[in-house]
């Protein structure tokens, strides 16, 4: 508790001295502070970007310039209100970002950030080129903002303005990134398969995050273009694009409050640099871009996570809160114990030349555990890839629950019902053992981005906690869920795996390995775990080397060899059958 | 349009296309072997151009401090490196190789500033004086970060064009330059007149792209770049070190650089700062080719420069748009042809 007030006390200080200074500060100051504010809104939607969705991208100048250009367009040349220029810059600008996600989001790697620095560049080149917004003279006696009769021309005006907008929009931010879809938004930093076999559309996520960061942007532009009340292509070419991006890794893109730390840290050196250098060196302007060169250098070889870690450690950190008891979530309808709950029919995959799988087909019923087995590169893993819709298969069909699934997508299977491990752990270790279980709930959760960030959706934010922390702990992790995950041993891993798994109510389960790694009496409580859900009417599909653990626990058995099935049976047939053992120890003769 | 405008066009575009694909090479040589997307490459081709200038105009290049600068700096951070793993016997090696060699060209140039030599010595000087910059930003930028993400590198690689084009205004000043002719004859077919200019332009770079394919296939160095291409950690394994390919792709892609800002230096005025633009256009004809495939780069380019020839006699001021829009359709294509995106982390720190 004594560290929470400490950190109340200092937001409180920091916020009241802020407050106060347009009445000591002089005005440079307060000019400087402002343009630092600006700067930080449209950092803040790169923090979000590329720091949280692992989307980097260089073009977020543009977007600030289609905000400031859409707003100062609007008010000079049809002489409308600011406000009205504000609504204008925000649908400007979120829909050019609509069009441009929609066509580049979808690109993997370093080709997203490379199409960032084509389009900011051909923006930059429009707005000098186009008459009707000035070319390169660009447009000015913008006018300034009116709120009722008071006239914000005075820097020490615009001043709280600004400043109320970026803690308005940072804490919103804040807001959102603890929620449902701000969890999907950290869960981008990775691989994508593991995000949609959750049933998380990673494209819709993307889109949504991308013009989000734009619309910090255009909401920078608009104050931008009202503040310095002028226009002009310069501030919004790439090199500003790029800016804004260091300023996020400088100040720390792993922390929200990177974004205000990284633009007043350019700010104030651009600002130093420029004064000092010239009377020091004949060329001192120029220098000041080969200074920022190297220091960006520097903190990407050495200091990756920028400033923030370093402040974080100064700073007390405040509790996490303890987990409340609350209403369970609502479960799915078991299907009745016996019934066909998937068939596989002449499933093929061929790999080029190699046939992976080839004219697989089994059953799996409702209420049973069946293991699947067979020598490494017997094709289970492609298998189980073609069950949960990571691989399409190159023939046969598929179905559960009657539905035909052959040729629906990893996040179609997940929401009906399948829910996976993975053979090579696929998990968030930067993110805490909570927040990966939660990735999980999130089918069976709806709260949008809205609701998120206004933190309207805590009544179901409440029972998906309570429900991730119940699977923690009944897989046995409990202790300290605020851990991160990529400090567990692996082993660990994978039965955090299982509760994410488990988090989200499914009809089947589909287990890769899952008591890899694990130590005798960890096994021992794992097999106790499958056999309760199997007394809870889930189904359980697994692939398993350890055949003591496979034996006492499933119900059938499938065994695979060379991409086909050999066998399939009870497991005293199975471990009697003469062609398993010459599959597994070779032939005798 | 007329079918002889059409043509006109047609023949400046292949011009410069052929420049834009020499770069583009030099550019997934880089991108192949060490995974650098180096966004400053085209900052050699301008400086390489504002080097052969200086020296016409009778001045000391303003590359001779630029490289002495840039060896000092990895001079020292070679010399850290190997201290810091308390091998000091290896630090007279890297101060040759990285202090001394680069400097012999500068030292020839800074000698003979002023002494107005023929065209066919200062050419090859110019060439000279320039090659270093790729490998000893190489070795000063990138060789710390050699086991970063791909996201990463493209990052370091973005903040070495801001410090790039700074060192160019500093060295070679805020003017513009445009080098003479390299050769004044004019060929007439009928109506249309090619210069001899554009025509030794598409036959450097169908040249040097023909040397460059016989150094993959036919020599060990060659073969180790392709290696490493393909496989990173095999080609270790056999042996092939990858700081020395490394350097080597620099090297060579710096090479490429250097020609074509030599042969694009008389067709246009070109400024301290004029290589990011040439770069990034040279990319988009590499990405055309996905950043793997040379004659698919070499293709991409051309397009790109015809592109820009008849985009600029439709509207000379959007041409820019233009370019650099279509790679927007371009990445829709690719990705849709990419059948599953690769299942790289992409993450900033480390």
């Amino acid at each position: 508790m004594m560290a929470r007030v400490r950190l109340v006390l200092l937001a409180v200080t920091v916020i009241s001295l802020g407050a106060a200074a347009p009445f000591y500060a002089s005005s440079f100051t307060i000019t400087l502070l402002n343009y630092i504010g600006v700067y930080a809104l449209a950092a803040l939607g790169v923090v979000l970007l590329t720091g949280f969705g692992g989307l980097t991208s260089f073009g977020q100048a543009a977007f600030v310039g289609i905000g400031a250009y859409a707003t100062a367009w609007l008010t000079t040349a049809e002489a409308a209100s600011p406000w009205l220029g504000l609504l204008f810059a925000l649908t400007l600008t979120g829909l050019v970002a609509a069009v441009l996600g929609a066509v580049t989001l979808r690109l993997g790697g370093h080709y997203l950030p490379l199409g960032t620095v084509a389009w900011g560049l051909a923006i930059f080149f429009l707005f000098g080129n186009v008459d009707a917004v000035g070319g390169h003279n660009g447009i000015a006696d913008v006018p300034p903002i009116f709120v009722g009769p008071i006239s914000l021309e005075p820097t020490t005006a615009i001043y709280y303005l600004i400043w109320g907008i970026v803690i308005i929009a940072t804490l919103l931010v804040a807001n959102l990134l603890e929620s449902r879809e701000g969890r999907a938004i950290r869960s981008l930093r990775g691989g994508v398969v593991m995000v949609e076999s959750l049933g998380i559309s990673i494209f819709r996520i993307r889109l949504i995050t991308f013009v989000l960061a734009a619309l910090l942007a255009g909401l920078s532009g608009w104050l931008y273009a009202h503040m310095s009340r002028f226009v002009s292509p310069t501030p919004f070419d790439l090199r500003m694009g790029i800016q804004y991006l260091f300023m996020a890794i400088l100040g720390g893109s792993g922390h929200i409050l990177g974004a205000i730390v990284g633009a007043g840290l350019i700010t104030l050196l651009q600002n130093a640099l420029q004064d000092v250098l010239p009377l020091v060196f004949r060329d001192g302007e120029q220098l000041v871009v080969i200074v920022f060169a190297i220091i960006y250098v520097l903190v990407l070889q050495f200091a990756r996570g920028g400033v923030m870690p370093f402040v974080l450690r100064l700073v007390p950190s405040g509790k996490h809160p303890a987990i409340a008891v609350a209403a369970p979530l609502p479960r799915r309808a078991m299907p009745q114990r016996g019934t066909t709950l998937l068939t596989a029919e002449g499933l093929m995959k061929r790999f080029g030349g190699l046939e992976a799988v080839s004219r697989v087909g089994f059953e799996v019923k409702a209420g049973e555990i069946v293991g699947l087995i067979g020598p490494n590169g017997a094709g289970k893993s492609t298998v189980f890839n073609l069950v949960t819709g990571a691989l399409s298969s190159d023939d046969g069909t598929i179905t559960f629950l009657g539905q035909d699934i052959t040729r629906a997508s990893q996040r179609h299977i997940a929401k009906a019902g399948i829910a996976r491990t993975f053979q090579h752990v696929k998990l968030r270790p930067n993110m805490s053992l909570i927040d990966n279980v939660l990735l999980g709930v999130y089918p069976r959760t709806s709260a949008g981005f809205l609701k998120g960030a206004l933190r309207l959706d805590r009544v179901e934010e409440r029972r998906a906690r309570f429900e991730a922390v119940t699977q923690i702990n009944r897989v046995g992790l409990g202790g300290d869920p605020y851990g991160l995950a990529g400090n567990l041993p692996l082993g660990r891993q994978r039965i955090l795996e299982v509760a994410r798994a488990l988090a989200a109510d499914p009809a089947l389960i589909i287990l890769d390995e899952p008591a890899a790694g694990l130590s005798r009496r960890e096994k021992i409580v794992l097999a106790d775990l499958l056999r309760g859900l199997r007394q809870e009417g889930v189904t359980v599909l697994l692939v398993e080397h350890d055949m003591e653990f496979v034996m006492g626990l499933v119900d059938r058995i499938v065994v695979m060899d060379f991409g086909s099935k050999l066998v399939e049976g009870p497991p005293a047939a199975i471990r009697a059958d003469a062609r398993v053992r010459e599959a597994y120890l070779g032939s005798v003769a | 349009m007329t079918p002889d405008i059409g043509l006109i066009l047609g023949i400046d575009g292949v011009a410069t296309g052929s420049i834009y694909a020499l770069v583009g090479l030099g550019l997934v040589l880089i991108f192949s072997v060490t995974r650098v997307v180096f966004v400053p490459f085209g900052d050699i081709v301008a400086f390489s151009a504002l080097t052969l200038a200086s020296m016409q105009l009778g001045r000391m290049p303003g590359t001779v401090y630029l490289i002495a600068t840039l060896a000092a700096v990895a001079c020292l951070v070679e010399a850290g490196h190997h201290l810091r793993r308390g091998r000091s016997q290896r630090v007279m090696r890297g101060l040759l190789a990285y202090g001394l060699l680069p400097l012999i060209p500068a030292a020839l140039a800074w000698l003979t500033a002023g002494m107005n030599l023929p065209t066919w010595l200062q050419i090859p000087l110019a060439i000279a004086l320039v090659v270093p910059i790729g490998p000893l930003i190489e070795r000063i930028a990138l060789r710390p970060l050699a086991d970063a993400s791909v996201l990463l590198l493209l990052v370091v690689s973005v903040a070495l064009t801001f410090g790039l084009s700074g060192l160019g205004l500093l060295f070679f000043g805020p003017e513009g330059f445009r080098t003479k002719p390299l050769i004044t004859e004019i060929f007439r077919f009928g109506t249309i007149i090619v210069t001899a200019q554009t025509l030794l332009m598409v036959a450097t770079a169908a040249v040097s792209s023909l040397m460059l394919f016989i150094f993959f296939e036919k020599t060990l160095p060659g073969k180790a770049l392709r290696a490493t291409s393909v496989n990173r950690i095999g080609a270790r394994i056999v042996g092939i070190r990858p700081a020395n390919t490394a350097a080597l792709a620099f090297l060579l892609a710096s090479l490429l650089g250097a020609i074509s800002g030599i042969l694009i230096g008389p067709t246009t005025t070109l400024y301290y700062d004029s290589g990011f633009i040439i770069g990034l256009k040279a990319f988009v004809g590499a990405i055309i080719g996905g950043l793997i495939s040379y004659p698919g780069t070499a293709l991409g380019a051309l397009l790109i420069g015809l592109l820009e020839s008849f985009a600029s006699f439709w509207n000379s001021a959007l041409k820019e748009v233009a370019v650099f829009g279509t790679l927007i359709p371009v990445l829709l294509w690719r990705s849709m042809s990419l059948a599953r995106v690769d299942e790289e982390d992409a993450e900033i720190e480390g």
